[in-house]
């Protein structure tokens, strides 16, 4: 095998996760998918580290995964506080900028 | 891992494990964009993540394996349990389309961007590869932590700036100003005399000791349910198990073991009703007027057959 597979599957997982965010209404349920998403990235990037020899790849991936960690804190943050205001976790309720 | 600068293959033992684990890693990522339920989805992103951390430490990336754990499946997946059941039952997802064909739609673009990226990977000279022996040489953590402190100091320390900005953001997003004084008990105790619904706190859930979830509500006096000492969210997702039958059944037994024993007949004897507890409920009422008519009924009858 060779580890090109990896990437494959990282596509793979990348593209489940882009058509649930697309997909889904639900807005935990769509953060979920951007994290997948997320997950997808750093495993190509470990791969790609692996790829060249070099450690740059995965410290790429460290930080993605801070990054990710501080999205999903203040995200979530948003949903609970547009739960409390408008009773509802579906993204199509949020609607109160459409002219 | 051998050294060797231009490897083109893998252990056979990470070739299955690949196959195998990669499959579990669709099917859970499948599993989050599919399941109903937020709960499912989230369960089923943590298989995903777990079998991406085992992929990295199989690939050489053994602190990143590690920290994948931790943080993703320990802190982040947890996070998300705890507001899906802050959201609680309301978070059901709304089949209805606002936008016609949308899904399809999202399906479709969903498979041409991924027939998109795997052409695009395909089409890369990915034959060989350079492993990460050469690099983790002296230890992967401090292979990480020298290019961190080094080449990457300054993402790092503005990543201190971030995870301070992200918790300051979090407590002002979910903090909320009381703007009310908040009533007392005996205020709140004043109250509930005023109102005259129910002065006495609710009957507590469990049956005679032979039950004591929470989902089983007590029985009154004459064998129904009190729908009152189920709290209010299982009674609205309708989780109430039910075992008056059994009660009642035992209750009929216990009573014609009495008839027997002090020797009455059963037919002529209205057996002793036990008085109705205050705030009986519906099911009790209906089952009070069932008897009562039945009751009528057979008064008519014996008129009749007076006549």
């Amino acid at each position: 095998m060779n580890p090109a597979n990896y990437l494959y599957l990282s596509a793979l997982l990348f593209t489940i996760g882009a058509a649930g965010v697309l997909i889904r209404r639900n807005a935990i349920v769509v953060f979920m998918c951007v994290e997948l998403m997320l997950n997808a990235c750093n495993l190509a990037f470990v791969t790609f580290s692996r790829l060249h020899g070099n450690l740059d790849g995965q410290v790429i991936a460290f930080f993605t995964m801070v990054v990710a960690a501080a999205e999903v804190v203040v995200g979530l943050a948003i949903i609970v506080s547009i739960f409390r205001s408008r009773h509802s976790a579906s993204v199509d309720d949020a609607n109160l900028m459409k002219l | 891992m051998q050294l060797a600068a231009a490897a083109t293959q893998t252990s056979t033992g990470e070739a299955v494990q690949f196959w195998i684990l990669g499959t579990v890693a669709v099917l859970g990522a499948l599993g989050t964009v599919l399941m109903k339920k937020s709960v499912h989805s989230a369960l089923s992103l943590a298989g995903t993540m777990i079998v991406l951390a085992i992929f990295y430490l199989a690939q050489g990336a053994y602190f990143l394996g590690i920290v994948q754990i931790v943080v993703y499946t320990g802190a982040i997946m947890m996070l998300f349990l705890f507001v899906v059941m802050l959201v609680g039952i309301t978070a059901a997802d709304s089949l209805k389309e606002t936008l016609k064909g949308q899904r399809w739609l999202a399906a479709a673009c969903g498979l041409g961007f991924g027939i998109l990226l795997i052409a695009g990977i395909g089409n890369a000279s990915l034959d060989t590869f350079a492993g990460t022996g050469q690099a983790n040489s002296a230890g992967n953590v401090p292979g990480l932590a020298r290019l961190i402190f080094t080449k990457y100091v300054w993402s790092f320390e503005i990543t201190g700036a971030l995870l301070i900005t992200a918790a300051i953001g979090a407590m002002v997003l979910t903090h909320r100003e009381r703007t009310e004084r908040r009533s007392t008990q005996r205020e709140l105790s004043e109250a509930r005399v005023r109102e005259g619904v129910h002065v006495a706190p609710l009957p507590a859930p469990g049956t005679y000791a032979r039950h004591n979830a929470v989902d089983v509500p007590a029985l009154l006096p004459d064998g129904s349910i009190a729908e009152k000492s189920v709290f209010g969210t299982l009674r609205g997702r309708g989780q109430i198990r039910d075992v008056s039958a059994d009660a009642l059944e035992r209750l009929a037994a216990l009573e014609q073991r009495s008839e027997e024993w002090l020797e009455r007949d059963p037919d002529r004897v209205e057996p002793v009703r036990l008085a109705q507890g205050p705030g009986g409920d519906r099911a009790g009422r209906e089952e009070r007027t069932e008897r009562e008519s039945g009751r009528e009924h057979e008064s008519e009858r014996a008129e009749e057959g007076a006549k």
